[in-house]
């Protein structure tokens, strides 16, 4: 009896620790999925967090300058009776920097993408690879020193004045690349910016050239194309959303780049036609002028900080939507 | 030879020469960078660069000790912050929410995130934390970097959850393992390499980051571990330094140029070969 009685109580105690186990692994569950949930959430809460702070802090600006913010080149934050305040410069400036620094990258960094697909033997691959991302690693601050020491300079004595040489009298052409050659200037910031954005463009479109099916270059092959036949016909053709994805990308890396291109633009809010000229671009007028601003300037600069990203989100946005239909399509 | 087919393999050779030449053009401004900064940087480097402060203007000595502890103290903490809450929201996507579509939502806004201008971050943080503290801080700064690396490091951790075959968590539910053990202990363990490259990368990612500590942990001119008040930096070192007429700061903020893009691409360097370690095998 006893010995029943014993074992009895000692199997409901072993029940017992059973169920205390199993209710302690029930709540660290629920626990740790909470904790999950809440940082996945919290991504959601930084972007809703960077929209509301942002908004809030250009709201000033907003109400005293409306829309004529977009289409005012004067930069006077210390004007009487009142500052004014004009984001067109800055505006123009970002959008013909990424213009330029694309046309620069896109074909270099396509050709890179054909070299290592199509031409580089295969021990070679994977150094050339990494030494362009590599590239993407240096940080934005040494591309600026770099550029303002080294490659304006050289641009101003050299490249600058044979452009501005051979296009002189020439209209239309001739004001585009006017002098004088200058250190700091729109195209300088372009240059850098295109070898920032150069390795973006290499390793997206070299992802999609090697999701080609070999079937397809083999066939084209087997009909007697040339290398660049298969190239132009076949893969170019196959992985063009893919290609434009990137592009994009590069694109939204190129309008919000910050350091690199404050040291070598020169800041000047004043709209100039030729492209040797300097200027500014929103995130260098920010890094620029933000630590000592106050008031209604802050908060045109903030206002400037909104624009950008509002412009960026939707660049970056749109690249992700052809990215993820070329994966969806690889995924059937 | 049919001179059409003369004219075709002409095309090829062309254009495939402009392939090797774009090649060499990338890789020409790699070199170039790369000289400049070992040219200019090692001219002025000495041991005191490590135990020496940053100095006043118009000296000759001097190092940069309390930037790179400023730094280093900046990246520990921004990635103490991002990398746990990116590794949980990456274990979220890849686990719980596979397929659900708040996953695709936050992958799609994670993206976004991952190539947003730096500098809006700044912004952000400004406006978020620097303004209602009442000013200028160390721990601004690290929340900055924090929300860099977040996206960084929730990118990586989804990525490599992923690749984690189903069959291992499959094995470790049929043993009766509750799934937090199953995630913790074996879906983690499997897709540690990869993880910890996401760490890496994130790293090389915040410690070059100029532009959001402009306007949030600004930089110090002197020693100073306090977290509430500006905390000397190197980047913002080298952007102070660097335009001065003095040459004594000037050869400093080569030398930090020089200390930082080395870090970077030696984390870079280590995060590639890990990676390359694990597919190989």
């Amino acid at each position: 009896m006893a010995d029943f009685s014993v074992s009895d109580s000692s199997a409901a105690a072993a029940d017992a620790a059973r169920v205390r186990a199993l209710a302690s692994f029930k709540a660290g569950d629920r626990l740790f999925q909470g904790l999950t949930t809440l940082a996945a959430v919290t991504v959601l809460l930084v972007l809703g967090g960077i929209i509301i702070s942002l908004s809030i802090g250009a709201w000033p600006a907003i109400s005293a300058f409306g829309l004529d913010f977009l289409t005012t080149q004067r930069w006077a934050p210390n004007a009487r009776p009142q500052a004014v305040l004009g984001g067109l410069g800055p505006i123009y400036g970002t959008l013909i920097t990424s213009v330029i620094a694309l046309i620069i990258a896109v074909p270099a960094g396509l050709g890179i993408a054909v070299f290592l697909t199509e031409l580089c033997p295969q021990w070679l691959r994977r150094p050339i690879g990494v030494a362009v991302e590599l590239l993407a690693g240096i940080p934005s601050i040494i591309y600026g020193i770099w550029g303002f020491f080294v490659l304006g300079p050289w641009l101003a004595d050299t490249i600058e004045p044979a452009f501005v040489n051979a296009f002189e009298g020439v209209p239309i052409l001739g004001s585009i690349f006017d002098g004088p050659a200058s250190n700091l200037s729109l195209f300088n910031a372009s240059l850098v910016l295109a070898i920032m954005i150069l390795p973006f463009v290499t390793a997206i479109s070299r992802d999609v050239f090697s999701t080609v099916p070999p079937v397809l270059k083999e066939a084209a092959y087997g009909l007697g194309c040339t290398k660049w036949e298969v190239v132009r016909r076949v893969v170019v053709p196959f992985t063009r959303v893919g290609v434009i994805g990137g592009i994009m990308l590069a694109l939204g890396r190129a309008l919000g780049e910050t350091m690199a291109v404050t040291f070598v633009i020169g800041n000047s809010f004043r709209i100039s036609g030729s492209i040797f000229a300097p200027g500014t671009t929103i995130s260098a007028a920010i890094a620029s002028e933000f630590a000592e601003s106050r008031d209604l300037h802050q908060s045109a600069l903030i206002l400037l900080g909104l624009l950008l990203f509002v412009l960026t989100f939707f660049v970056l946005a749109a690249a992700r939507l052809m990215l993820m239909r070329l994966e969806r399509k690889q995924g059937v | 030879m049919n001179p059409l087919y003369a004219r075709r393999r002409r095309t090829s050779t062309v254009a495939m020469a402009l392939c090797v030449a774009a090649t060499a053009f990338g890789l020409a401004w790699l070199v170039l960078i790369l000289a400049t900064l070992f040219w200019n940087g090692l001219a002025g480097f000495s041991l005191d660069v490590f135990t020496q402060m940053t100095p006043p203007p118009n000296t000759s000595d001097g190092g940069l000790l309390n930037a790179i502890v400023g730094s280093l103290i900046l990246t520990v903490l921004g990635i103490g912050v991002g990398a746990p809450i990116g590794l949980l929201a990456g274990t979220f996507m890849a686990e719980y929410g596979r397929y659900s579509k708040l996953t695709s939502l936050i992958r799609f806004i994670n993206d976004i995130l991952l190539s947003a201008p730096s500098i809006i971050i700044g912004l952000f943080v400004y406006g978020a934390i620097v303004v209602p503290m009442g000013g200028f801080s160390g721990l601004a700064g690290a929340i900055a970097l924090a929300v860099i690396a977040l996206p960084v490091v929730v990118r990586t951790t989804e990525d490599m959850l992923l690749l984690v075959p189903i069959q291992l968590r499959e094995a470790a539910a049929a043993l009766g393992m509750p799934r937090s053990h199953v995630i913790k202990r074996i879906t983690w363990q499997a897709a540690r390499t990869g993880l910890i490259t996401g760490l890496l990368l994130a790293v090389a990612r915040i410690s070059g980051e100029t532009a959001p500590l402009l306007f949030t942990a600004l930089s110090n001119q002197f020693w100073s571990v306090d977290l509430l008040k500006t905390m000397a930096n190197l980047p913002v070192t080298i952007n102070n330094f660097i335009n001065n007429p003095d040459p004594n700061w000037k050869r400093l903020a080569w030398s930090g140029a020089l200390i930082i893009t080395m870090a970077v691409l030696a984390l870079n360097i280590l995060a590639r070969s890990l990676s390359a370690g694990r597919q190989s095998k």
